[in-house]
């Protein structure tokens, strides 16, 4: 009776059971395959995944990571760091001379190096690198868009008072000077950062790099920053498909080494697990803050696992607009009470750091004497005892919950370690746990409504004021304390030209923070990397300067 | 029946008007701004007064809704906080996958959804029919994202089958005229490029077709046993008309009423229900988009989605109707 539309259906399955096995055929095919065809005997494609689309492509408008992972590949700053560390090191300026009062820098370029449009970078572009950012109006000043010129620089054009940068000159075609209004310790260090990086006047101008946003409601990026990124690094701009990936390509004139990497792809994938997975299956050849618990498994799996030097720093606020923790007695006392090694064999990543003070050691300022206060239970009780509390107490203590960071990967396990650890000398805490963004960051940094919380840091570049500056330069919500003594120290520290008198600087501030003891440093997390097998070495970075072209593939 | 569509056409204003309302107050309410979000965990309370300043956020509701629904009725959607680009551009990128995507879970769950149904409701009470009953039920009140998560773990992962994210191996270099990368690699005559492309769609399509496919077989099965029990049919069959012309003319098409009904409601749900499935499979289609507005309190974003899924869901519902007159010519004329 049903013959027909049966056998229909069984021929219909059929099909599909053949067409299963079929492609099950050419995934594999693909899979083990590669580029058969080529000659070379390793594949040149290099594909990483991000987190996120780059913000644009130029690198002057954005703060972000992922642009300036791409901007790296395609743009190169006058500074660079040299590799492993956070030390500026010279890049496209060969040298540089600082003038006697400290406020005008002599640039060295090195010769012969054009951008990838074909015109050359000399002292020229430098200058108009630099007027561009100084000149920038309206909406290009706001801070979504400028971030690191407007903090670090201070002012624009249209409010030269307030303004770090005065002029640069162009001396001749390797030479320019760069004058600056006031002395600016961290100036060399903070040309390596990305959004510093020299892009070329001519492509800047012809794609109308700077008009930003038809409205203020509606601020748009220029097609420059959209699909025209000229700068003189190993690879050039190829393509971006939003929300799907970023191909570049190698730099055929390029003037250092080009690498073997010839291609490169930026695969935009925001989950941290299908990140993990896409590498699992293939598509991708490695990715960036892998998840702690992941580490080791993939280890096991036979996958490149890297670290990073840790440049970061987690640690335990106390806010002093709570009674008991402006006691410096009770601060002791939790400092007392908290096992660092501990909180870093349970909970943290492989690589992690004990901390001492609020700086990574390889800051400028690291206090090798700094006050510490070791693991002593005993001594934390007897502390709140004369405190005033033989029976111990209850603090709040906040904790952003779903959110991983680089310097706290997992806030829960690391409240929940910290917690027992403070329960263990009759300190009883009222968790307070609160989705990251806006909610806990809102509560920590705009109210007085915390105790006890978690927060930390990744350094931007080597820079001091990047860390303790932001910390406690000045009065804060988070802190809630008012120290002028410290404020003072920090702000003469910052316009300190000489880089050994700020050390030193620095150093006292250190010591002056660990006595005042307004929060517990943890650790610096080590933020870990995972590639493939293929992928023989990485050039992981403490402040993620990591250029493709130096990445070593072995099929 | 022009009629018929145009004065659907005109009942489509204030169901816009009102849920724009509803999706305005929605929007607003949720925790926090998206200044935090543009500006980073760095900051300050001084910056983010500024942003909500240069955005509006710092005006009246009444007075933000305003001027948002005067710039969408000239066509202006707004920008993406978080790419700085125009909505209606981010939309016209990302729509093409998701409506591909779309697509294939559509052809997936309509292509088993009603043979499996006629299948079981033509066996009814036999083992055939428990099973598709049993496996329908699952297949409903399994979650999207786990089924996705499952599908991809093992296929993709564990045996290495199928991609596991994107649309594409992002090693193939192919040219996409019109974005949907199935008919690009075919027009193109990239066939290796297409075959990719669909690859890469049948996992998150059998993720995002499954919920369809099971409530359509039920519906299938469901309508069909009522139809084949019907006094028409019983009646036809005592006149001695051909089996065929019963199976065809009395049971199939009259049967599926209610399942086009059902394709048509689940279409708008497949675009919509994109949001799990994209992000699993990392599929850089609206669906994933609008994942992270939320996370990001990209307003524009968000506002802008859902008013064209809402006309989306509108227009279905209209085809659905239109669709009828055909299938059931009482409909025309009432």
């Amino acid at each position: 009776m049903l013959h027909t539309p049966k056998r229909r259906l069984l021929a219909g399955a059929a099909a599909i059971a053949v067409g299963a096995v079929v492609l099950t055929a050419c995934a594999s095919e693909r899979g083990d395959g590669g580029d058969t065809g080529e000659a070379s005997d390793v594949d040149s494609t290099f594909v990483f995944a991000a987190s996120n689309d780059p913000a644009g492509l130029d690198p002057a408008f954005a703060s972000d990571g992922e642009t300036f992972r791409v901007s790296r590949q395609i743009f190169e700053g006058l500074v660079g760091v040299e590799p492993g560390t956070a030390d500026p090191a010279p890049l496209l300026a060969e040298s540089w001379e600082q003038s006697e009062d400290g406020l005008s820098y002599t640039f060295t370029l090195k010769e012969g190096v054009t951008f990838h449009d074909g015109t050359d970078f000399d002292a020229e572009a430098v200058c108009a690198n630099f007027d561009r950012w100084y000149n920038w109006t309206g909406l290009a000043q706001s801070e979504s868009l400028s971030y690191y010129y407007g903090s670090l620089f201070k002012g624009f054009a249209d409010a030269p008072d307030a303004a770090v940068y005065e002029s640069c000159t162009a001396d001749d075609a390797t030479h320019a000077t760069v004058t600056l209004t006031q002395p600016f310790a961290g100036f060399i260090a903070a040309l390596s950062l990305p959004a510093f990086s020299m892009q070329s006047p001519t492509a800047l101008a012809e794609y109308e790099a700077d008009s930003v946003g038809g409205t203020e409601e509606s601020p748009t990026l220029s097609e420059y920053a959209n699909a025209h990124p000229t700068g003189t690094g190993p690879f050039v701009f190829d393509s971006w498909e939003p929300g799907e990936q970023v191909t570049l390509q190698a730099n055929e004139d390029y003037w250092g080494d080009q690498g073997q990497v010839q291609e490169i792809i930026f695969r935009t994938i925001g989950d941290p697990t299908a990140r993990r997975q896409a590498l699992e299956s293939g598509s991708i050849d490695g990715y960036d803050l892998v998840a702690p618990a992941d580490t080791a498994a993939l280890e096991d799996a036979g996958y490149n696992v890297m670290q990073r030097d840790p440049f970061t720093i987690l640690y335990l606020g106390m806010n002093q607009a709570v009674p008991e923790l402006a006691n410096p007695l009770v601060r002791e006392a939790i400092a007392h009470a908290i096992d660092k090694e501990a909180l870093v064999t349970q909970v943290l990543p492989e690589g992690t750091e004990v901390a001492s003070q609020f700086i990574p050691p390889v800051v400028t300022g690291w206090n090798e004497d700094v006050t510490t206060y070791e693991y002593d239970p005993e001594k934390a009780k007897e502390l709140l005892a004369e405190a005033g509390y033989p029976d111990g107490l209850t603090l709040m203590f906040n904790y952003p919950t779903n959110v991983s960071r680089p310097y706290m990967p997992n806030p829960e396990q690391i409240f929940t370690n910290l917690a027992s650890q403070l329960e263990a000398v009759g300190i009883t805490v009222t968790p307070a746990g609160n989705e990251w963004n806006p909610a806990y960051l809102d509560r920590i940094q705009g109210g007085a409504d915390h105790g006890l919380h978690l927060l930390g840091w990744t350094g931007d570049y080597n820079d001091t004021d990047n860390f303790v500056g932001v910390f406690f330069g000045q009065e804060s919500n988070e802190w809630g304390f008012d120290n002028p003594e410290l404020f003072e120290a920090l702000t003469a520290a910052r316009g300190t030209a000489d880089i050994e008198e700020q050390t030193a600087q620095y150093q006292a501030i250190n010591e002056m923070i660990a006595e005042f003891n307004p929060g517990i440093p943890l650790a610096h997390p080590a933020p870990s990397l995972a590639f493939d097998s293929r992928v023989e070495s990485y050039p992981a970075s403490p402040v993620n300067d990591e250029v493709f072209n130096q990445i070593v593939l072995t099929e | 029946m022009l009629r018929v569509i145009g004065k659907r056409i005109l009942y489509l204003i204030p169901t816009l008007f009102g849920l724009s309302i509803l999706l305005f107050i929605w929007v607003r309410s949720l925790p926090g701004g998206p200044a935090v979000a543009i500006l980073g965990e760095k900051a300050t309370p001084e910056a983010i007064a500024r942003i909500n300043e240069l955005y509006g956020f710092d005006r009246p509701i009444f007075e933000q809704y305003f001027v948002w629904v005067g710039s969408l009725l000239q066509g202006n959607f707004g920008a993406s906080v978080m790419s700085g680009r125009l909505v209606l551009e981010e939309f016209a990128l990302r729509f093409p996958a998701t409506l591909e995507l779309a697509i294939a879970a559509l052809i997936f769950a309509v292509g088993f959804g009603i043979p499996l149904g006629y299948w079981a409701a033509r066996r009814h009470g036999k083992a055939a029919d428990h099973f598709a009953v049993t496996a329908s039920l699952i297949g409903i009140t399994i979650p999207v994202f786990f089924l996705a998560f499952i599908l991809k773990y093992v296929f993709a992962v564990q045996l290495g089958w199928l991609p596991s994210d994107g649309r594409q191996d992002p090693r193939i270099d192919a040219t996409h005229p019109t974005g949907f990368y199935v008919l690009d690699g075919i027009l193109t005559g990239e066939f290796d490029a297409a075959w990719d492309a669909i690859l890469h769609l049948i996992l998150p399509a059998i993720a995002l077709g499954t919920i369809p496919l099971a409530i359509i077989v039920r519906i299938t099965r469901a309508s069909v046993l009522e139809v084949q029990n019907s006094d028409y049919v019983r009646t036809g069959r005592a006149k001695g008309i051909s089996r065929g012309t019963i199976r065809n003319r009395f049971i199939l098409r009259n049967s599926m009423l209610p399942v086009v009904t059902t394709v048509g409601l689940q279409t708008g749900l497949l675009i919509s229900g994109a949001v799990l499935t994209e992000k699993v499979f990392a599929y850089p289609g609206v669906g994933q988009f609008m994942a992270d507005a939320i996370f990001e309190r990209d307003y524009a974003v968000l506002q802008g989605f859902i008013i064209f899924i809402a006309i989306g869901y509108a227009l279905i519902n209209l085809a659905v109707d239109v669709s009828y007159g055909f299938i059931d010519p009482r409909v025309r004329v009432s």
